[in-house]
């Protein structure tokens, strides 16, 4: 039965529970709902709850875990000596999968019969043929190994299908019944209710937690194998970035991370005075009409996408700063020789972060109790050493935030710098030379034909990990930063 | 005859410190202050009375323009410190408001310590010569402000972290010790306790000796004890202004005696 379907008549049941659930309750207190214990909708909802939230939650772990099971079981019955000279048994797997899709495929076409599906031989038929003629492009002829195996593993998926139907229906007509069979009048439906709420948004909160981790071990996994092939003090102590994939590669992160922290640097300090002073503009001297085209016009920034940004710094900024420090240029000096440059970028970066500073400071400011502003005006203070010694000190820790966040836009950012850097991995004090940062690397060592078993695309896990904890450090810091001002003030 | 103190203290009284002229106010549309007359005199405690939203916060703002900082706040009519209009365009609110001090209905301490919460307005103002200058002047204020004792050993601890209570009188020694000319005071004691408010009635008493107080209230009895002139607002009107014993014992408006008899409120 195809999964819709499934899903479906779970749904419907859901839906006779609630209404016949609620009719049950209604009629079990004879009509008059004083003398329910909960609302007619909880005895409902329960109900529905009951049919649906086991079969689904059931529905969801088999989808997930029957694929896994499958391929392990069929690629337990591959013989190692099948697999072909220069393959592996992942890409065998991949063709194994391909031919049982396209059965599936030839036989809801009615090309072929589903019973000639299984007894199919492939010294008899050209499957390759057959499947190309459903429109299955596959690299090379199916051999025995390979469409026995695909027969196998369409015969269990078959099997686990069929058992997966069974069990959910099964769960859904079973939690239906339980949970009808208990509806009354004194039932306390109300508080079952509450309680798978809260399941739900336990489950809630424990997906986007698992994901992290599992984002979390993979990176460490895979820059762990990483390390096996390529010597840790050499990736964080190397002070020269040469990936080549013939191998002898230099992959030292110092000049990335020299390039990220310049370019941040620089974008921090245009973003930084430009965005909080342009808050404390809006929120304490501008007028109601003013914030109200002003504070939507400079979020407007927030929203252009970072590839335009990177085309302003390439087309705009990058040539205005050779005119000006390029050779022949208005300083008459010779420091820049392109337009691409950790200046370049760094600006149209700072740009890009002025918005996310000025907006969040700004909401900051703004919760500042006006209490606090007029306890400082009335002591005879000006507006500014108001909000020089009252309003910005309380909002302090917000404000702090807000740059840490920028701090890890600028940290993480990589179009303007491919655009506007350049990528060239240098180690230099120059702000005028081109620069590059890890993740434009990271960008770099995995676009293109990467073998994922050499160090030179593996590296982009270590560089990946790298970013994580600096950015996980910055949030520790913001977080230990906004702790000790609270210690200090409330 | 000079000799007579009581004679000296008479003639002082009938100094006029603001006066208020037809005054009124409106917040936007709503006409919240109508038409108000009053003359504060100097070295007097002014009480203000009446039911709440009849006016009385937003009249007490008035006298050091703190309604500037409400943008649909409109004020009408003159207001003399000394005879200076205080809504001349030459008047520059920032000076006004470090004479006339005010403390406000919600204790506000700023997130600093009770130090530097002290220290704050004579810091702004340049009042004190040195360190120890300071330190003297933190501590005065705090006796006065009465919780000197309760703070002495932790001025550098946050004064947000003190009680309801101890915030208020923290909130009144910061205004005292700027040493304001009039100190405008918003239901100063509705968080504190019977001996703090005695102590805080105490230092109304001490202040009157040099400035002039107006007190918001909202009890009968502390208005009776600690003013000499008593002012009724109801609706946004000035319903009867004169001296706090003649008020409560013989009013000459209905509604006066209706309020402080307790029958509208
Ligand atoms: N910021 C404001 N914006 C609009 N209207 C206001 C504002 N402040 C006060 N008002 C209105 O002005 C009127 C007088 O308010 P005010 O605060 O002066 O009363 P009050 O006498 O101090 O009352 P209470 O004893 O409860 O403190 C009320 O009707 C109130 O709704
Ligand atoms: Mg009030």
């Amino acid at each position: 039965m195809p999964l819709l379907w499934l899903v479906l008549i779970v749904l419907a049941l859901a839906g006779a529970g609630y209404v016949l659930g609620r009719q049950r309750a209604m009629s079990s207190a004879g009509g008059d709902t004083r003398h329910l214990h909960s609302l007619p909708v909880y005895y409902g909802s329960n109900v529905a709850i009951f049919a649906a939230m086991p079969a689904f939650l059931v529905l969801a772990v088999w989808l997930i875990a029957q694929p896994l099971l499958v391929d392990s079981i069929v690629s337990a019955d591959i013989p190692a000596t099948a697999v072909p000279e220069g393959s592996t048994l992942s890409l065998l797997m991949s063709d194994v999968r391909r031919v049982a899709d396209g059965l599936d495929l030839a036989i809801s076409q009615g090309t072929i019969a589903a019973d000639e599906a299984k007894t199919l031989r492939a010294d008899a038929t050209d499957v390759r043929a057959l499947l190309a003629s459903v429109g299955v492009a596959l690299g090379s002829d199916v051999n025995e190994t390979t469409l026995s195996a695909a027969q196998e593993f369409r015969a269990l998926t078959g099997t686990g299908s069929m058992a997966m139907t069974v069990v959910v229906l099964a769960l859904a007509l079973g939690g239906f019944a339980y949970a009808y069979s208990r509806t009354n009048k004194d039932f306390r439906a109300r508080n079952v209710v509450e309680r798978s709420i809260r399941g739900l948004l336990i489950a809630a909160a424990s997906i986007a937690i698992l994901t992290t981790v599992g984002i979390v071990l993979s990176l460490v996994f895979n820059t762990v194998e990483f390390f096996r092939l390529y010597p840790a003090l050499d990736f964080f102590f190397g002070t020269t970035w040469s990936p080549s994939f013939g191998g002898g590669s230099e992959l030292g992160v110092l000049p990335l991370l020299w390039g990220t922290l310049y370019i941040s640097v620089i974008a921090l300090a245009v973003a930084v005075p430009i965005g909080l002073f342009a808050a404390v503009y809006l929120s304490e001297y501008a007028g109601a009409k003013v914030r109200a085209f002003a504070k939507p016009l400079i979020e407007v920034l927030a929203g252009i996408p970072t590839i335009v940004y990177g085309l302003f710094a390439l087309l705009t900024v990058g040539p205005l700063l050779v005119k000006f420090f390029g050779s022949g240029g208005t300083f008459g000096v010779d420091w820049m020789s392109g337009a691409s440059s950790v200046t370049t970028a760094g600006l149209v970066m700072g740009i890009m972060l002025i918005p996310f500073v000025s907006s969040l400071s700004d909401d900051i400011i703004n919760a500042v109790p006006q209490s606090m502003r007029d306890g400082s005006l009335g002591l005879g203070a000006t507006k500014s050493e108001t909000i020089k010694q009252v309003v910005l000190p309380a909002a302090l820790p917000g404000i702090v935030g807000a740059i840490l966040l920028a701090a890890s836009r600028a940290i993480g950012e990589t179009m303007i710098v491919v655009l506007g850097a350049g990528a060239a991995a240098r180690l230099s004090m120059n702000p005028l030379e081109a620069m590059t940062t890890v993740t434009a690397k990271i960008v770099s060592q995995l676009t293109g034909d990467a073998d994922f078993a050499s160090p030179e695309a593996l590296v982009a896990f270590a560089l990946g990990m790298t970013l994580f904890v600096m950015t996980l450090g910055l949030n520790v810091l913001a977080l230990y930063i906004v702790r000790k001002y609270r210690e200090q003030y409330e | 005859m000079y000799d007579n103190p009581n004679l000296e203290r008479k003639v002082a009284q009938a100094e006029s410190k603001i006066s208020a002229r037809n005054v009124q106010v409106f917040y936007g549309d709503t006409h919240a202050i109508k038409d108000v007359n009053v003359e504060i005199e100097a070295r007097t405690v002014t009480a203000f009375i009446g039911p709440s939203g009849c006016g009385k916060s937003t009249f007490l703002r008035c006298l050091n323009r703190m309604n500037d900082t409400i943008d649909i706040c409109r004020v009408e009519g003159d207001i003399e410190l000394d005879g200076e209009n205080i809504y001349d365009k030459r008047v520059d609110p920032v000076q006004l408001r470090a004479k006339v001090g005010m403390v406000f209905q919600k204790p506000n301490p700023f997130p600093k310590s009770i130090y530097d919460n002290i220290a704050y307005g004579p810091r702004i103002h340049g009042l004190a010569k040195n360190k120890a200058d300071l330190d003297d002047i933190v501590e005065k204020a705090l006796r006065r402000g009465a919780i000197w004792n309760e703070v002495k050993d932790r001025l550098h601890a946050p004064g947000t972290g003190l009680s309801g209570g101890q915030q208020q009188r923290l909130c009144i020694a910061r205004a005292v010790a700027t040493e304001p000319e009039v100190l405008l005071m918003d239901e100063p004691c509705s968080a504190l306790d019977p001996i703090a408010t005695s102590q805080v009635e105490e230092l109304i008493d001490e202040l009157r000796d040099q400035y002039s107080v107006v007190i918001v209230t909202h009890s009968m009895q502390q208005a009776a004890r600690v003013s000499q002139k008593t002012a009724f607002f109801h609706l946004g009107n000035l319903v009867e202004y004169g001296d706090t014993d003649q008020i409560f014992t013989n009013p000459h408006d209905p509604r006066t005696e209706a309020y402080i008899t307790g029958r509208i409120g």
